[in-house]
């Protein structure tokens, strides 16, 4: 009776029981093969409910900015395992748990059981575990139990990536993100046993308890960024995210992209929280992997003609924001600017909630046109706008949301980076000025690099006509599709819109991970003008209203008739012969050409009257195709005398362990 | 020590001969059976009575002496094989590589730094002996129901490591083990199945088809 009361005074066991829900929401499914559907709804329904009480819970959390940790009972091999749950961690919460529960109903109609009997149940069991890993991983309080829901996470996506196994695409898709999550695990692995050095259990240290001075922490600092830059995708380390995000289902594609790399940036901001001083060039690193991070993901973006291709290189542009962020963070925390460290890190977190709001939004909205059109392909779609309005509509929210204009929520965060890197030049303090100068106009270039992109895309996807018959068969999808889109697209804009309310939820989680910033006596509200940008969103707003009306009011008065475009004086214009992804990005692509490597199949034109031939361009995933591959390659000639130990006979492995076992035995003699 | 015991465990590890030198599997199995059935009426001779031992008698005869070598024979009538054909070694050059080990045993067994009261004990060589015999068969024999036998043997000789080391063991350990080791079992007698269908032998050297 009093288990309501007690989730109010204590919302981590709200957090808990709701994420408890979530894991086990797929369970009935599996039984229920008669009856997939039910499954499937039982499922969504649970991820939902578990989602609600996760929210509420962090939201009790950080407006009450309350802290508790547990200790279980009963101890781990490695310790006692402590979860807990503080602002920062419900910050964390608030983007898993509303993309959690919107993907989840988004499935329903996206992979529904009734024409996936066999794959259904599995993906809604996997889903529900992969909620509930992300869920509790900001909950972890050791680096034991941290391990454990990173490496749950990490296989739950997995299989639910996996789940058109029977495509080749994405078993190599599968298996890359399978090597490469492995390998930044590794790497954590590394950075828990060094935290360890010292003290005597896994335990987290408090914030700001550790000194950041020395090669234990250089060291520390390098294998974190190492293994949490693998998982969220920073530019060298991205090899398994395009292809993962391609391959996947595309609600799971969603919470990959919008949460799942956030994890990674959770770890590290977790791991930095931990150190009072910080060298300066810490940040100047990040800084700089940011920028190097956020400008290759939007010209890699810039020449897919994979609609979720595209999207995930949008991800690593993001990631680079975030980190850019967090760079003029530490840099603030060096040189002693607490305005600096304020801005820098309520941008990454709020740039972490916005992404994971719009990049949802976006892959939501590219998954109902791939589930009616059948290919991820731009160039085989077209003229969607028209058949599908509402999706038009959403997803073209979520691309201004995304290249940061006003008056959506991707403008908030990136103008508080701006402010950042603006008050960083303006101080003068510090070797970080000249980068922190060059910092603003990278980030400029990538929204404006971000804006040719979305042009692109929609564009080519839902202007103009139709360019194959698939695509002119397209229709709105049902509300359990479109609900999910509308509340995240609603979202975006109140956060765009009313960012006054932002600071009551930045606030505490700041000041959980530097509790310097409380003293320092500055607020968000005082370094960042946020009422401003209410203000001017919603003059943009009107004025693009009137205009609209004016323009409309004008064409309705205009003469209007039929006929067809300017065709170059060619006889018979067909709908191929429009604008194609990447004959519009052809230019921006040429520029990059030394880092994109674009390849493209033309035949060559010889005589006065040329034969008929085709031609094929794309670009492809440079570090992984050009340096990854080659270098995997070689390695492989090299160690294949080492591979006769793996020869399958079994007896001989038998003999191995016995070998061992004796060498270890006369060793220990 | 009693006389008895000791005489017991000298017949274990003749068994173990019997086991290594003989190419017919149904011996090989009431070799094993035989052996089983020794190490469970081995703790009553060595500890003082008591109902919690006797069950352990009772439990042990019945996974080892009788479950076990049923699973086992059936397996083999299941699949049709008699004899264990072309070892890796052959039968009499394990023989000596078993009479080799079996003297390791007990040298090693002299220098282990053990408690003062099991020092001079028949078990531990015996127990030692027991398992580098369980290694022996598993290497070098090819046939999958070979390798449970050897796995079981292995196990004998751990069991009979564990007689010495405490008193009377906790009922949950020795169930665990006991368990463990009918899952093993039967996840072996499933591979046998599985692989003399799939490759209508069960010669485990084929697996290496599977190899990447």
């Amino acid at each position: 009776m009093d288990a309501f009361p007690a989730g109010l005074t204590e919302p981590a066991r709200l957090v808990i029981t709701g994420t408890l829900l979530m894991g086990a929401s797929g369970l009935p499914g599996l039984f229920l093969k008669k009856s997939p559907t039910e499954g499937q709804l039982c499922a969504a329904l649970l991820v939902v409910l578990g989602s609600l009480m996760g929210l509420f819970g962090a939201l009790a959390t950080i407006l009450t900015e309350q802290t508790a940790t547990y200790t279980l009972a009963s101890t781990l091999p490695f310790g006692p395992c402590a979860i807990g749950i503080d602002p920062l961690s419900a910050f964390f919460l608030i983007p898993v748990c509303i993309v959690a529960a919107c993907c989840a109903v988004y499935g329903t109609g996206y992979w529904p059981a009734a024409q996936h009997p066999r794959t259904a149940p599995r993906l809604s069991f996997f889903f529900g575990l992969l909620a509930a890993s992300l869920a509790l991983l900001p909950l972890a309080r050791d680096g034991v139990l941290f391990l454990v829901f990173w490496e749950v996470m990490a296989l739950a996506a997995f299989f639910a990536l996996a789940t058109e196994d029977w495509n080749r695409e994405v078993r190599d898709a599968a298996k890359i993100y399978l090597v490469v999550t492995h390998i930044g695990t590794l790497a954590l692995f590394a950075t828990f046993s060094l935290l360890r050095t010292g003290g005597d259990s896994f335990a987290f240290p408090g914030a700001a308890t550790l000194d950041g001075t020395g090669p234990l922490a250089t060291a520390i600092f390098l294998t974190a960024l190492f293994g949490c830059g693998m998982k969220a995708g920073m530019m060298p380390l991205h090899i398994w995210l395009p292809g993962a995000h391609a391959s996947a289902p595309s609600h799971v594609s969603a919470i990959m992209s919008g949460i799942i790399i956030k994890m990674g940036i959770y770890g590290l901001v977790r791991i930095l929280s931990f150190y009072d001083t910080v060298p300066a060039w810490w940040g100047i690193v990040l800084l700089a992997a940011g920028i190097v991070s956020s400008i290759l993901g939007v010209a890699f973006a810039v020449g897919q003609h994979d609609l979720k291709r595209l999207l995930a290189y949008h991800s690593i542009e993001n990631i680079g924001i975030i980190v850019m962020g967090i760079g003029v963070a530490l840099i603030g925390r060096a040189i002693d600017m607490p305005g600096l460290v304020l801005l820098g890190m309520a941008g990454a977190l709020l740039h972490v909630l916005n992404h994971a709001l719009f990049k949802s939004l976006l892959f939501l909205g590219a998954g109902a046109v791939i589930h009616d059109a059948g290919t991820r392909e731009i160039d085989r779609l077209g003229g969607l706008g028209r058949r599908m309005p509402w999706t038009a509509a959403l997803f073209l929210t979520g691309a201004v949301a995304i290249c940061g204009l006003p008056p959506l929520n991707g403008f908030v965060s990136e103008y508080l980076i701006y402010l950042g890197f603006f008050s960083g030049v303006v101080s003068g303090k510090g070797a970080a000025v000249p980068l922190l100068g060059l910092a603003a106009p990278a980030l400029a270039m990538v929204g404006g690099l971000a804006v040719l992109c979305f042009v692109k895309v929609f564009g080519t996807v839902f202007l103009g006509l139709p360019r194959t018959t698939e695509a002119a068969a397209c229709h709105e999808p049902g509300w359990a599709m479109r609900g999910p889109m509308v509340f995240l697209a609603i979202l975006c804009a109140m956060i765009g819109l009313a960012p006054v309310a932002l600071p009551r939820f930045l606030e505490p989680a700041l000041f959980t991970w530097n509790p310097q910033l409380a003293f320092a006596g500055e607020g968000l509200a005082d370094a960042a003008p946020l009422g401003w940008v209410t203000i001017l969103g919603a003059l943009l707003v009107l004025m693009a209203l009137g205009i609209g009306i004016v323009i409309r009011q004008r064409l309705q008065a205009a003469p209007r008739g039929t006929t067809g475009t300017w065709d170059c004086g060619f006889a018979r214009p067909t709908t191929r012969m429009q604008y194609t992804a990447s004959s519009f990005a052809e230019m921006l692509v040429k520029l990059f050409a030394g880092v994109l490597r674009p390849k493209s199949h033309q035949p060559e034109v010889r005589s006065l009257f040329p034969v008929g031939g085709t031609f094929a361009s794309h670009v492809p995933e440079a570090v992984l195709e050009l340096v990854i591959t080659p270098l995997l390659t070689a390695a492989d000639r090299r160690l294949s005398l080492a591979r006769r130990l793996q020869h399958g006979q079994l007896h001989l492995y038998i003999l191995y362990i016995f070998v061992t076992l004796a060498i270890l035995l006369a060793w220990a003699y | 020590m009693n006389t008895v015991a000791d005489q017991l465990i000298v017949l274990v590890m003749l068994i173990n001969f019997a086991a290594l030198g003989t190419g017919r599997l149904a011996v090989a199995i009431r070799a094993v059976a035989l052996q089983g059935v020794i190490l469970g009426i081995l703790p009553v001779l060595i500890h003082s009575f008591s109902w919690h031992l006797v069950a352990i008698t009772v439990g042990l005869i019945l996974a080892k002496g009788i479950l076990i070598p049923s699973l086992l024979t059936g397996a083999i009538t299941k699949a049709r094989i008699t004899r264990e054909m072309e070892p890796f070694i052959g039968y009499v050059p394990t023989l000596l590589i078993g009479a080799v080990l079996t003297a390791l045993a007990f040298a090693f067994a002299a220098k282990l730094p053990l408690a003062p009261a099991h020092q001079g004990l028949l078990f531990v060589p015996a127990a030692i002996a027991t398992l580098l015999t369980g290694f022996l068969l598993l290497v070098t024999r090819r046939k999958a129901i070979s390798q449970v036998i050897g796995y079981l043997v292995l196990e004998n000789g751990i069991f009979l490591f564990g007689l010495l080391l405490t008193e009377a063991m906790p009922v949950m350990v020795e169930a665990g083990a006991l368990l463990d080791l009918i899952v093993g079992i039967f996840v072996m007698g499933i591979i046998i199945n599985q692989i003399s269908r799939e490759f209508s032998s069960i010669d485990t050297s084929r697996l290496t088809a599977l190899k990447e």
